[in-house]
């Protein structure tokens, strides 16, 4: 019997199981996947915003300003990459001056700590590839940009390192009440939990509808992606969003925390909750978009495209309660964006929901709330030297693009969440996600993780079950 | 005094001619760092035959084709380097490396050798649209994991690109058992060698489709189908076009890039045509002492010239140590040379008049038939040069002769025209 089952292991869940893991609770995680982070946390623009946008008031507003104010520690603490590098919306018509005094209404209203409209020349001072014909700007310094999935790693890593159980490539398929609680059915067996946290992003509806048929529905909302080579990434300093204009909602042009260029996202409202394909007509659509911004943009160093779906959901606001006919079962559900800025307040949020509902929390006194990983490539000459003589394999570069070296990646196998997939890997140490795409490395990493696993090549995964990548030996 | 005279980055065919060429114009202390376990690079993976035909005059397979240079230097005092990477190439020269043996250290040398290679162009590059199944490679990943690491990459298989590696796979492929349905290419010709065209996809009947390509990649875990759509003359799709192969591979045979990441961040000057460093007729490039040769200055389709431009390099370096003119700033007395009218780039882009005879090499921007090949000087035509037949996919050369090139004085011009 578990005291909290979460169902769902993006950052939400990730999130509630780290805040969770401080307490003496026994706390089981489901995650239909074989991998933390491996729906939209692992596909978003990886933004954490300052908290100008949601309208004052609602929920998503709290946690948006309080989620943003607690990234920098939690990071820290778990050497997540994560930078503040401020954001800029721009302006490009009459129209969108009265937005931005808005945003700044809300920026005041919502607690972000610091926001000011900036004149055109204000901000191409600040970012000179501007488009020139932009009318001013609000910035703010207290937006960051963060790599999402090891966020939700780590917060993941960190829980199972204080006693939480991970359950991967474990759906849900049926959740009914008992006594003292809930009974959980999945195909590995059957869980007994007192109380339940609904944390599976576009399929929440799905998993409340176990119980009953839910008040809200979530759409999966796609949103493609151009992830441009680190040539490029110096072409802004800030996270760049646009006013909306007769041209559209608006995408970003930002730099990432590895240091590559993302632009994105468009909005397309689907049906199909796995379909995260890209389309010829969303890519032509970004890469237009992007150039009212940055004029100067180019996609021809793109490295990769993709999409995510994001859980769309007809509430105005986040769904974060306890269900009224099921007491004891709670949905964090419609996690749109901010959602990963405001997920370890999500988490917090929920520690107290709990404790209304009659959860006993008692802190941990050897909780552990630190991560650590070595990267080669980020430590001095000195250290990288000493690192290589006492263990060599720290020497052996497996990544070029990322100079990812054969210590790094064994290290992946020795975490709380050790991979099962090549990009488990590239998730866990970055092994791949450089300009090649892994076209050197993959058949190296493959052959470590048939190794580390004991499992043949050909039972190697890409990603999910079924993505194999060899059929088996030649003539 | 220096660890070294020559530092040869990278040991596949480039570097180890460097080294041979370095050593045979006089260098004793040469050191090749190789970041894979082997000499040879991406040599060992192509066991097909065709390589050396013009080096050796003799048919000969990829790892044979290196086995004869390590051979060759088998018989020097040439140190090697294996496993172990370059992080880094710096002013001096010296270059930063990391290793299991080695560690991570700091060596010194007269001289240094660029070599380290092209990398392949991926799925992103070209943005195929779609899903993101597995059963996607690089042709050359496919080539490696099927000749080095003995595994099958699929069974049905269409292949976008005609380059040289797609079309030698799909040969490979097929003798492995496996289907090939089509051989996809956006332009109107071939990438690859006409030769590869008739012995890889015609033999086995392989059909090739000039002016197509993918416009979806459909699956959820591994490919299902892939959708070919014709292309216009400005390389957009036809609607209706469409032509659906049901597949669990994909090979993208897309282009090839010149591996610079070492010399942009040495500050070393990139051609954006060739992607690869602007070199003199020495294959010096713009930091002194520091020359380069073979797919890391442009990308080639014949081993054989990789070799010789590799000896030229190492040559040069050799020149570059004991001639002990350090200080001969190499611009001063050259001319630069740039592509003109159906002419994509040139390698080198600057030549010393008073070197001697120069080979310059280059590509085509399309096909032509009967054409003529012309050297014009501050546009005042100096040589001409007649041929039958010329494509994109064969890397063209003319030498310039000796008198001809001490006679140079402005910009000299290399174009093509239909005869």
């Amino acid at each position: 019997m578990y005291d909290v089952a979460i169902i769902g292991c993006g950052v939400i869940g990730a999130a509630t199981a780290y805040q969770l893991s401080r307490y003496d609770l026994k706390i089981a995680v489901f995650e239909a996947n074989n991998d933390v982070a491996a729906a939209t946390t692992k596909a978003n623009s990886a933004i954490i915003h300052a908290g100008y946008d949601p309208v004052p008031g609602t929920l998503t507003a709290k946690l948006n300003v309080e989620g943003n104010a607690m990234t920098e520690e939690i990071c820290a603490k778990l050497s997540v990459p994560y930078k503040k590098v401020g954001s800029l919306v721009l302006s490009f018509e009459p129209e969108n001056d009265a937005m931005l005094e808005e945003l700044l209404r809300r920026a005041k209203a919502n607690g972000v700590p610091h926001a000011a409209i900036l004149t055109r020349d204000e901000a191409l001072a600040i970012e000179p590839n501007l488009n020139p014909e932009i009318r001013g700007a609000l910035y703010t310094p207290d937006s960051g940009i963060i790599c999402p999935w090891e966020y939700a790693l780590a917060m993941a890593e960190t829980a199972v390192r204080n006693g939480t159980e991970l359950f991967l490539s474990c759906p849900v398929t049926g959740l009914a009440p008992e006594d003292s609680g809930y009974v959980i059915t999945t195909p590995k067996g059957t869980y007994r939990a007192k109380y339940v946290i609904n944390a599976a992003g576009v399929h929440a509806d799905d998993v409340h509808a176990l119980l009953e048929e839910p008040d809200f529905r979530i759409t999966p909302r796609r949103g493609q992606y151009y992830l441009l080579d680190k040539s490029e990434g110096g072409v802004v300093k800030h996270t760049i969003f646009q006013c909306p204009t007769k041209m559209g909602k608006g995408i970003l042009v930002s730099p990432t925390v590895h240091g590559n260029l993302i632009v994105g996202p468009d909005a397309e409202d689907l049906t199909d909750k796995a379909d995260v394909s890209v389309t010829a007509a969303g890519l032509v659509m970004l890469g237009n978009m992007a150039r009212l911004s940055v004029p100067t943009l180019t996609t021809r160093n793109n490295i990769r495209n993709f999409a995510g779906l994001r859980a769309e959901s007809d509430s105005e606001d986040f769904i974060i309660r306890e269900s009224e006919n099921f007491p004891g079962f709670f949905d964090l559900a419609g996690i749109r964006s901010p959602g990963l800025t405001a997920s370890p307040a999500i988490g917090r949020y929920t520690v107290g929901l709990l404790e209304k509902a009659g959860a006993k929390l008692t802190e941990k006194k050897d909780f552990i709330d630190h991560r650590e990983r070595i990267v080669f490539r980020d430590l001095p000459f000195a250290e990288q030297q000493k690192l290589v003589e006492k263990d060599p394999r720290y020497g052996r570069i497996i990544c070029r693009c990322e100079t990812i070296t054969e210590g790094e990646i064994l290290d992946t196998f020795k975490t709380p969440i050790p991979p099962v997939s090549i990009n488990g890997v590239k998730r866990r140490c970055n092994a791949g996600m450089g300009r090649c795409q892994g076209g050197f490395c993959s058949p190296r990493v493959h052959a470590i993780i048939a190794r580390e696993l004991g499992i043949p090549m050909e039972q190697v995964l890409m990603e999910d079950e079924g993505t194999f990548i060899v059929q088996g030996e030649t003539k | 005094m220096k660890d070294y005279e020559l530092i040869v980055v990278g040991g596949g065919p480039a570097g180890l001619a460097a080294a041979a060429g370095a050593w045979e114009a006089g260098l004793r202390k040469i050191l090749i760092v190789e970041r894979d376990v082997e000499l040879g690079g991406i040599l060992n993976q192509c066991i097909h035959n065709g390589f050396g035909l013009h080096y050796f005059k003799e048919e000969l397979t990829g790892p044979e084709y290196a086995g004869r240079f390590i051979k060759r230097l088998a018989g020097t005092d040439i140190e090697v380097l294996s496993d172990t990477m370059v992080l880094d190439v710096t002013e001096g020269p010296a270059v930063l490396v990391s290793g299991r043996e080695c560690g991570c250290r700091l060596i010194q040398a007269d001289s240094v050798v660029l070599a380290m290679g092209c990398r392949e162009r991926t799925r992103g590059a070209i943005s195929i649209p779609g899903s993101r199944p597995a059963g996607i490679f690089t042709a050359g990943t496919a080539q490696r994991y099927i000749n080095i690491e003995g595994y099958m990459v699929g069974s049905r298989v269409v292949i976008l690109g005609s380059g040289d590696i797609g079309l030698i796979m799909a040969r490979r492929l097929t003798l492995e058992g496996a289907k090939v349905l089509a051989c996809v290419e956006v332009m109107p010709h071939p990438g690859g060698l006409s030769r590869n065209i008739a012995q890889c996809l015609n033999d086995f009947n392989i059909p090739l489709y000039l002016s197509h390509t993918v416009t979806d990649i459909i699956g959820k875990d591994r490919v299902e189908k892939v959708i070919v759509s014709q292309v216009d003359e400005r390389r957009r799709p036809i609607p209706g076009t469409e032509m659906e192969f049901e597949c669990d591979t994909l090979l993208l045979s897309v282009g090839l890039i010149p591996e610079n990441e070492l010399s942009r961040r040495a500050g070393i000057e990139i051609d954006p045509r060739t992607n690869g460093p602007v070199v003199y007729g020495s294959m010096e490039t713009s930091m002194p002492g520091v020359f380069a040769c073979g797919n890391v200055v442009h990308v080639h389709d014949l081993v054989d010239n990789v070799s010789d431009e590799g000896e030229r390099a190492g040559r040069s370096a050799a020149e570059y140590v004991l001639g002990g003119d350090k200080d001969a700033a190499p611009d001063g007395k050259a001319v630069s040379l740039k592509n003109g009218e159906g002419v994509t780039y040139t390698v080198p882009q600057h030549i010393y008049p008073s070197a001697g005879a120069a080979d310059v090499y280059f590509r085509v921007a399309h096909t032509f038939d009967k054409s003529v090949i012309r050297v014009l000087d501050d546009g005042e035509e100096v040589l001409s040069f007649r041929r039958a037949r010329m494509a994109p996919g064969e890397m063209e050369k003319i030498t310039i002769p000796a008198d001809k090139a001490a006679a140079l004085k402005g910009t000299v011009t290399v174009l093509a025209q239909e005869a």
